[in-house]
């Protein structure tokens, strides 16, 4: 079975979305086709606001629409929404619990625009931030159902979105829902929790190691906050051999460190491998380079599990290359200007 | 002889001698505050709360109530200090303080106009009230979290988008302090309101010269700021804003975007004596007791001025 490949399907989603719903409107900060919502401006205009390069601005100016009633959908690049302007974020927006949706584009390392544009902590930060649901997207069908889920949201959302050509790897009937895993594979040897694109790493090396007779029951995460999904613990406590966590982050703080808390918690005795950027900046290449060289990619995954079984079970790279659920969601350089 | 309904200028002065008299009083009762902020700005919240804010009425003076909890989804009965503009409506206006550093000035403009009860001083800066130092969002004539400088014209534009779209025809008024000018998101948020048009959006600036580490100049470099505004995409008069026929007509301009009242004050005016501790005005301490006598006898005549008006 080939995995659909979707292109851009926030465009129009988002569009059809909109169009019986007044009280949303869109911000940007001069990136408006590159984050989608070009086509959404020539739609509805009058409901389209440019910021100008001027983030702290546009989440004050945000917050004030959203204390009027109307619900701002921000879209910028994931990094200027939370490390550009993260006093405005909290202050103007976070802390009154206003209805603001901050849609970040490019998380962690998806873009070759290099350590500028690359959000590697920001849910970690977000975490921080009392009031905020975090969102993550990991394929086209969750970009498509992200927004009614944000929409239900009476506080502030940030979401992690994907842009460009997406692969579809859940159903389109069965949508992304807040605060709840969704459970791609079972076993008892090992737990994976994955979220984003490392989902999809984390696909590739479920099946390779089940080949080895490796149990592994695998999450897929969309809500990193909040995190209360009775599933989680059940995995965690379910696992015989450990814990594997693969975040598009850094691995200080955000799924990794959830999962962390979550096992001390409750006070279960397992290990934890924590998969993601290791306390380092990234630098401007492709994703799937970026993911091999930080050793984020579907082999660091399989590494991890044979860390945690004490033994080596002879799973090449190609092996896991040879998966066919599509190439990784590098959008950024489709289609879009940067 | 039958006595003539005042003038509103004889409001507005009567309100802004209330303010400082009041403020000088809680200093004093208190040892130590911020006297400096309702000398300059104290014609400046006397116009805006007797004469130019269009505001409904409250039923009685509001009663600070106990804080029960930061905004969140478990407080959705959260109440914002709007609560002492009385009702919202669409062709009312709205008012944002943003230097939250004021808020004692604030309150004393609210007793001043009967939208605060007068005992809600007893509460100022008091564990587990509302009535914060740094005003917040529940504090009594705070609408929005603007303590964090500069945050609170951002917010205005969004309101006054807001209303624009929505056919409102009441003004957002912001009340802004000079050194908030040297915050980059002042000029982001007045770029984009110019750009944008949002002729609904009216700021009033208490250009006292005054900032924490002292003397504004001294601190930072913002003029020659009436033109900085202009530049902007902004319309601003620059008046003397303790002279209310020039405050009254620089507020009430008609403008087609937004407009910016740049009000140069005295930060020691009503009480010269504060000019001995120039320039740092931010928080009076009494360094004596001898000193302490000094601002209680310029208190005394302070208020024997006012029963005698």
């Amino acid at each position: 079975m080939s995995v659909e490949m979707v292109v851009r399907p926030h465009v129009q989603n988002f569009i059809d979305w909109s169009k019986d719903r007044p009280e949303v409107v869109v911000v940007t900060a001069d990136l408006t086709n590159s984050s989608e919502v070009g086509r959404w401006r020539d739609m509805y205009p009058d409901r389209y606001f440019s910021a100008g390069m001027a983030e702290q601005n546009m989440l004050g100016f945000a917050a004030g629409l959203a204390r009027e009633g109307y619900t701002p959908f921000v879209h910028t690049f994931a990094v200027f929404l939370y490390r550009r302007a993260y006093d405005q974020l909290a202050m103007s927006i976070a802390y009154p619990n206003l209805r603001v949706r901050l849609i970040g584009f490019l998380p962690g390392i998806m873009t070759p625009g290099g350590v500028t544009h690359q959000a590697i902590e920001d849910v970690a930060i977000l975490r921080a931030t009392p009031n905020v649901t975090i969102l993550e997207t990991g394929d086209a069908t969750e970009v498509e159902s992200v927004l009614d889920v944000a929409q239900d949201v009476d506080g502030p959302v940030y979401v992690r979105m994907l842009r460009g050509v997406v692969p579809r790897l859940f159903p389109r009937d069965e949508p992304m829902q807040l605060d709840r895993v969704r459970v791609l594979a079972e076993g008892g040897d090992l737990a994976l929790l994955t979220a984003g694109i490392e989902t999809q790493e984390g696909i590739r090396a479920t099946r390779a190691l089940a080949r080895r007779g490796v149990g592994v029951r695998h999450l897929h995460v969309s809500t990193h906050k909040p995190f209360n999904d009775p599933e989680i613990m059940a995995t965690l406590t379910g696992c015989r051999r450990g814990v594997i966590t693969a975040e598009n982050h850094t691995v200080i703080g955000g799924l990794g460190s959830a999962v962390a808390e979550r096992i001390a918690e409750a006070g279960l005795a397992r290990r934890l491998v924590r998969i993601g950027l290791r306390d380092t900046y990234a630098h401007g290449a492709s994703t799937s380079y970026l993911l091999a060289e930080y050793r984020m990619d579907a082999l660091a995954i399989v590494q991890a599990a044979e860390d945690l079984l004490g033994e080596r079970l002879g799973i090449e790279a190609e092996e896991l290359a040879a998966e066919d659920i599509g190439p990784t969601a590098r959008a950024a350089r489709n289609a879009d200007s940067l | 002889m039958l006595e003539s309904t005042p003038t509103w200028q004889e409001v507005a002065h009567a309100t802004a001698a209330g303010i400082r008299l009041r403020v000088f009083e809680h200093v004093l009762r208190n040892g130590e505050g911020y006297l400096s902020q309702a000398c300059s700005a104290a014609e400046i919240l006397a116009m805006l709360y007797t004469r130019t804010l269009r505001l409904a009425p409250v039923a009685a003076p509001i009663q600070p109530g106990p804080f029960t909890g930061v905004p969140g989804r478990a407080n959705a009965n959260y109440v914002t200090g709007a609560v002492c503009h009385g009702p919202k409506g669409p062709d009312l206006d709205r008012f944002l303080f943003s230097p939250a550093q004021y808020a004692l000035a604030l309150y004393a403009a609210l007793i001043e106009v009967g939208r605060l009860a007068p005992s809600a001083l007893d509460d100022f800066n008091r564990d587990g009230g509302t009535v914060e130092m740094i005003g917040a969002e529940h504090s009594p004539g705070i609408e929005t979290t603007t303590g964090s400088l500069a945050q609170a014209l951002s917010q205005a534009s969004g309101i006054a988008v807001a209303r624009r779209l929505r056919g409102d025809t009441g003004n957002v008024w912001v009340m802004m302090s000079d050194g908030e000018f040297e915050e980059g998101q002042t000029w982001e948020a007045l770029a984009n309101a110019a750009f944008h048009r949002i002729a609904n959006l009216r700021v009033i600036v208490d250009a006292n010269g005054q900032q924490c580490d002292g003397l504004v100049a001294n601190v930072g470099h913002l003029e020659p700021l009436a033109e900085r505004i202009r530049a902007f995409g902004a319309t601003c008069d620059e008046v003397d804003g303790h002279d209310l026929d020039a405050l009254d007509a620089a507020m009430h301009r008609p403008s087609g975007g937004p407009h910016v009242v740049l009000a140069r004050t005295d930060p020691t005016r009503g009480v010269p004596l504060l000019a001995e501790k120039a320039p740092l005005l931010h928080t009076l301490r009494f360094a004596s007791a001898e000193e302490r006598g000094r601002y209680q006898a310029a208190y005394e005549a302070m208020r024997r001025e006012a029963v005698l008006r």
